[in-house]
This record gives C-alpha cells, structure tokens and sequence, in this order.
C-alpha cells in the first residue's frame, strides 16, 4: 500500500464535492406536467377519422383467459380501426407494477397502460400529474351509465391524488371481484346441510362440520394478506358499510375502536377457538390451502372469484359459491370485493382520443361478452350473460348482485399506502392470540389514524 | 520527464493505465453507492420531487422498534448461517480429511450439492418441508410426536430458526470444501510430530488443524455473515417477514419499502446502513485473520 498523498486526498475531496454539487432533489429533473382536463367539446369519439395512429399499450394479461380476451379485443378493434396500430407490452402483474413507475415518469410513456387502483400505485400516479381525468370521456361514451357507481370510485380520485373513492375518473377495468363463501356441495349434502341463508346458518354449519371431524374452513395465511379477506368478510357482517367504506378508502371521520369492530375481531378469534380453521393456518400457504380444498378438505373457504376457474377444474360440480350471507335471507348484501385493473390513460400521451375509443372497445358490451367466453367475470352486464349453471354462473349471480345492490365494500388493505403490511401482520397476531382484539384494532387504528390525519 | 528512473517506481502515467477499469467501478460501483447515500438523505416517493430529510431517515432505523428488529433478526440468522456451518463444517473436514475415506469425492460433491442449487428453488422446496402437512410434520408424526407438529413456518417462536437452519443446510457445504482444501495442505509432519509428543485425536485438532486453517477460516466466515446479513430471497419466498414481523430482515424491508411502499429514502438508508454494517464485521474478521497469521 502507498500511504495516501495530500493529492490523492484531495481528488477524493473533488470527488466527493462534483457528486454534491450535481446532488439535486430525487425527480427534481422532470417536473410534472399539469394534469390538462381536456373541455367536452375537445373530446372526438370518431376513431376512424382520427388519421394514422400507434398507440402503445401496457397491460397485465398474460395468463389463460386474461390473454386470450385481450388477443381477440385487440385483434376485433384493429380490424375496425385500420388507421389505429396496437403496440401491445404486456407482462405479469408483478412485473408491471415495479416497471411502471419509471415508464411514468419518462418523457414519453406508454399511452394507454393498466394501473393497480391502490393509493401506492394509481394514487400516486394521479398525485404526480401523470394520468388524465377521464370524466370528457366517460360523458361521451356513457360510461357511468354502464358502470355501477361502486364499481367506478374504485378508479376515482380527487385531482391531487389524496382522496380515493370520488373526484375524476381515471380508469375503466373490464373485470370484476367478490370476495365470498366456497363450499362443498358434496360435504353438505352428507352433513345434511344446505347452502347457508344467513350468518346464523353459516356458523352452525361450521359447528356441525367440526362435530362430524371435518375441516370447517381452509385457510392458508403464511403469505400474510389472505386472512383480510376473511376478516373483510365477518366485519360486513358486523360493521355497517358505510363505515367499511371510510376505513378503507382511509378518509377521516371513522374509527376502528368500535364495539362493532371488536365484536368482529372477537367473533374471528373465536372461530380459532372453536378449531374452525386447519390446524397450522399461519404456516400454510395460499394456494396449497385452496388446493387443499379443491382436493376434498375442509366444508368451507372464504375466498376471492378468481379461484373459481382453477377450483371447479378439480371439484367439478361440487363447488358452489355465495355471496356472505346477512342477518336474515333477505338483507341487503355487503362483500367486500373490487374491479380488475382499470386501463388509464397518461397525461402524456398525444392521442387521448384514440386511447379514450380503444378503452371503451374493449369494456362494451361485446367486450363483455368476449370476457365471459374466455372465462373471464366482466364487471358491467354481469347478470346479462348467459353462462351454464354450476360455479361459473353461482359467482355470475352473486357479482350481478352485489354491483346491482351497490354492495360492494372496498378491500381494508386500500386505506393506507402501509395497510396491507399493518393488517395482514395484524392479523397474523390476532389469529396466533398474540394480540387481543383491542390490541389487534389499536394497530390499525394507529396506522389509519396517522395516514388520514397527514392526508388532510 | 527526462530523469532516469529505476524500473518499479511510481509514475502518474499507471494511473492512465487503471483508468479504464476505474471508470467502470465508478459507473456501476461509486456512482450507485454515492446515489443512495444521496436518496438517504430526502423523503421520495419515486415520482414526485423529493424533499430534503437530514439524517431522520436513519434516526427512524434506530427509532422504529421494527426495523431495529430486523437487524436483530439479521444476527440471529449469523449464527445459522455462519457459526453453525462453521462447527460442522470443521467436523465433517476433520473427519473426512482425516479418514481418507473412499469416494471422497462423492461425499464432497453431496456436500457441495446445495451451493448449486438457487436459493429461490431451495426456498421453495423447505416451505414444502415445513407446511403444516408437509415432509417434516410427517416425519414427526410417523415417530409419534404429534404433539411437536406445528406450521413451522407460521409459528411465532420456530419461524425464525427455520429459516436459519435453511441457511445452515446452505451454508455447510460451502464452508466443509473450503476447510476441506485447507487441511489437505497441512504437511503429514506435523501430525506425525503431534502424535510422537503424545497427542490424540482431539488435542491433535486443536493444536495442529485448527491453526493451520485459520486463513479458511476468515475467508469461510466473510462470505458466509455477508449472506447471512443480505438475506432477501430465503424470506421473501417463505415468510414475507411474518408471521407478524417476526422473521423481517433488513435486505426485505430494503425492497419492501422501496417497491411496495414507494418510500425511497427510507429503503436507501436501510440499505446504506446494511452496507456499512456488512463492511465493517467483514473488516474485523479479516482483522482477526491477519492477527493470527502474523
């Protein structure tokens, strides 16, 4: 080693200094461009006469059903359009939710691109002036005609970003979600039971199974989000939804220190309790659990639509699927449940109006019918298709439903940009009992409290 | 430039000649570095401007009673990962250096065989092992001890070692190849001196092999704590930190924060902070190495 010099310490001393002087604020070098919300009249919905144009396309579909609808839209509107070019990018969701962001802020982004609705994803984006205001459009087309309102607040936000849930449309999805009930028919028969009709009759059916040595519900919870959605379940049954609602979509005015909420967070522990789950719940897997279902184990899963396709592929017939049953058969439903990812299109992009037509293409009504060839839930007209009986049209009847009925309450892990980790570990703690139910919703209440306050 | 000089001495035009080389340590090495410890120092959620935050990004690591657990998870991993390959790994070379038992290389090659593998697919494979129905329950349960059946994984006491012992299955291997290398070198004098003063086997370790690969040793210690320490894949498949946050490690919060939280800064100081600490316990085993050998 040579001993350092008073000249090499001072190149690393210019070093250092060149490095801070070109040191400006992180984004600083593109600024956002102000959201411009194009006037009505600006807006043309005659998409062949809108010249030559290529419209570059970021989606998500790359699985089964997903792609195949999206190769046959693409492929219909194309023919419709010759003057219009696709150039289609599409990649796992994953994948596309790490890569958007810097495609975002580039100068020349995608023009039409699939956002998750969340507040980290589409919030920000919004925030950051990257997406256009679609409320010209949606006019044009009739979009909120087509749309129940709990379906569009899922791709709504105030023009700054901070308030999710209403304001300006941003985005239109093509598929819809509802997180219910899956049994067994097959367990139920034997158990002398039939589909329950209300909450009382789910409950002693878990009773029931648990006397006969069945496994009352499956639930797989080492990935820590999937016991959201069982909770998201019993709190609709506890927990008006309006509540839900705020909670969720993080704005002020609402508290998880209830006695409704910890009468639901009880009920949840109880369940454990009772032996209702699997035994190991929190080290078993998501999709070993459901696999684990679809093989014969357990009477019961609470779970989300897009298991249905790969469940009935084993339980044939014996799958059914209910929307969370009320207090009584005939009590207004409340699933917690959500959309696809909406299409959006950027503030940057020069052909808003190509881009406006390609996403009404592809979200009409022939659209959903192609969705539901492919196997896919369209979330508008859901109750319109014509689909065979068995799971497939128990999950049709119970989107319909809930959309029709605006029933649907927003996924819990939307309110803040932390919620999903706060919740699902949370969770993790009540279901272990390491946490109480007060304990378990002072947590929550912490991190909601502290987002909905800074938020204004 | 016309005085004479001896060949071998300095001269400005060398640093001409690493220049090259330099220029591409800097762009993919300095820069980066210089670039987090810059994100470091700003609240930035990747899209917006960001805004000037002083030092309070690493105050929180030692402030959020989280993220300090997750150091601490980090040097609990050490031991899994480092102490505990090291113990065995010196046994098995012992044994299989000392025995000169047939088909060595068979046995160093079974030995080797998880280096190979990639961590994501080991990953995957003990998640399997652990399940709550899964090869270890069932080997539990084929003994009769049912009662010690659990899901491994999901456990708020055992999710962390298992996830250690992972690491130690990872690690042996390595760590036995490398003593095994070193004790092959030791001249069969020394030994035959040993046991000429009276020395058996176990006195014939310790004074005779234990010294002699302390240079292994180091070496086997480094790489094996700087993987313990940026452990990523190994809970980002199993666990994802959970349950709770009981197995959450700095390198996941490094990507949780930064992909899924959109909280560059914070995610940049943890990383930084990670980086210090892996430089600074790397220098003192190497510290510890030259002292011995000299």
């Amino acid at each position: 080693m040579i001993p350092p010099t008073p000249r090499r310490r001072a190149v690393l001393a210019a070093t250092a200094v060149a490095l801070a002087a070109t040191a400006c604020a992180p984004g600083s070098s593109a600024p956002p461009p102000a959201a411009s919300s194009a006037a009505p009249s600006a807006v043309r919905t005659d998409a062949a006469a809108l010249g030559n144009v290529t419209l570059t396309i970021w989606d998500q579909e790359v699985r089964g059903g997903q792609a195949a609808q999206m190769k046959q839209l693409n492929a219909a509107f194309e023919a419709k359009y010759p003057n219009i070019k696709l150039k289609r990018v599409s990649r796992s969701f994953d994948d596309l939710n790490t890569t958007l962001r810097l495609a975002l802020s580039g100068n020349e982004p995608p023009d039409v691109v699939e956002a998750n609705n969340g507040r980290s994803s589409m919030g920000a984006f919004v925030k950051a002036g990257q997406l256009r205001p679609l409320n010209a459009y949606a006019e044009a087309y009739g979009w909120k005609k087509r749309y129940p309102d709990s379906v569009l607040r899922y791709s709504s936000y105030s023009a700054d970003g901070k308030v999710f849930g209403e304001g300006n449309l941003y985005g239109l999805p093509q598929v819809g979600e509802v997180v219910g009930i899956f049994y067994n028919a097959a367990k139920l028969t034997s158990l002398g039971l039939q589909p329950p009709k209300t909450w009382e009759e789910f409950q002693a059916a878990l009773a029931k199974a648990k006397g006969a040595g069945e496994i009352p519900m499956q639930l797989g919870n080492l990935d820590k989000w999937p016991a959201i959605h069982v909770f998201g379940t019993v709190q609709g049954r506890n927990v008006p939804a309006a509540q839900i609602g705020t909670l969720a979509f993080g704005r002020k005015g609402a508290s998880w220190n209830t006695p409704d909420n910890t009468k639901a967070a009880q009920q949840l522990v109880d369940w454990v309790d009772k032996g209702y789950f699997n035994k190991g719940f929190n080290g078993q897997g998501y999709d070993p659990a459901w696999q684990a279902f679809s093989k014969g184990q357990g009477v019961f899963l609470i779970g989300g639509t897009w298991l249905m396709a790969d469940m009935e592929k084993v339980l044939g017939k014996n799958l059914g699927f209910i929307l969370p049953p009320g207090a009584t058969p005939d009590a207004p439903p409340v699933a917690t449940g959500g959309t696809g990812l909406p299409f959006a299109i950027t503030a940057k992009s020069p052909n808003p109006d190509a881009a406006a037509a390609y996403i009404d293409f592809i979200t009409n009504a022939d659209a959903m019918k192609v969705l539901t060839t492919t196997g896919n839930l369209p979330v508008a007209d859901t109750d319109q298709q014509s689909v065979p009986a068995g799971a497939q049209q128990d999950v049709f009847k119970a989107f319909g439903t809930a959309t029709k009925n605006d029933g649907l309450v927003p996924y819990l892990d939307y309110a803040t940009p932390t919620f999903a980790d706060t919740l699902g570990a949370a969770l993790q703690d009540l279901l272990a009992k390491k946490a109480t139910p007060q304990e378990f919703l002072a947590t929550l209440e912490k991190d909601y409290k502290a987002f909905a306050e800074s938020n204004g | 430039m016309s005085v004479a000089r001896p060949p071998g001495e300095p001269r400005r035009v060398a640093y001409l000649y690493i220049l090259p080389a330099f220029v591409i340590y800097a762009a993919f090495l300095l820069y980066p570095i210089g670039r987090a410890v810059q994100l470091s120092l700003y609240n930035w959620d990747g899209l917006s401007v960001g805004t000037w935050a002083g030092l309070s990004n690493y105050a929180a690591i030692v402030a959020d009673e989280g993220l300090r657990d997750a150091f601490v998870h980090a040097l609990v991993l050490v031991a899994f990962y480092a102490l505990a390959p090291l113990a065995i790994g010196l046994m098995l070379a012992a044994i299989l250096n000392h025995a000169k038992v047939r088909g060595l290389g068979f046995f160093r090659t079974v030995v080797f065989l998880p280096q190979v593998v990639a961590m994501v697919v080991v990953a995957v494979a003990w998640r399997r092992v652990y399940a709550p129905d899964g090869t270890l329950n069932g080997l539990l349960g084929a003994l009769g001890l049912d009662s010690l059946t659990r899901g491994w994984l999901g456990d708020y006491t055992f999710a962390l070692p298992a996830v250690g012992v992972v690491g130690t299955w990872f690690e042996t291997g390595l760590v036995t190849v490398l003593l095994l290398a070193g004790m092959s070198r030791i001249p069969s004098e020394l030994y035959e001196a040993a046991r000429l003063d009276g020395a058996g086997a176990v006195k014939e370790f310790f004074a005779v092999t234990l010294p002699s690969v302390r240079g292994e040793i180091a070496v086997a210690l480094t790489l094996t704590v700087i993987a313990a320490l940026r452990t990523f894949d190994l809970v980002y498949i199993t666990t994802r930190g959970g349950p709770g946050t009981s197995t959450s490690v700095p390198s996941y919060e490094v990507y949780h924060r930064a992909f899924g939280l959109s909280q560059i800064g914070s995610a940049a100081a943890i990383g930084v902070t990670l980086t210090v600490a892996i430089f600074a316990i790397s220098f003192m085993i190497n510290r510890f190495a030259d002292r011995g050998a000299s």
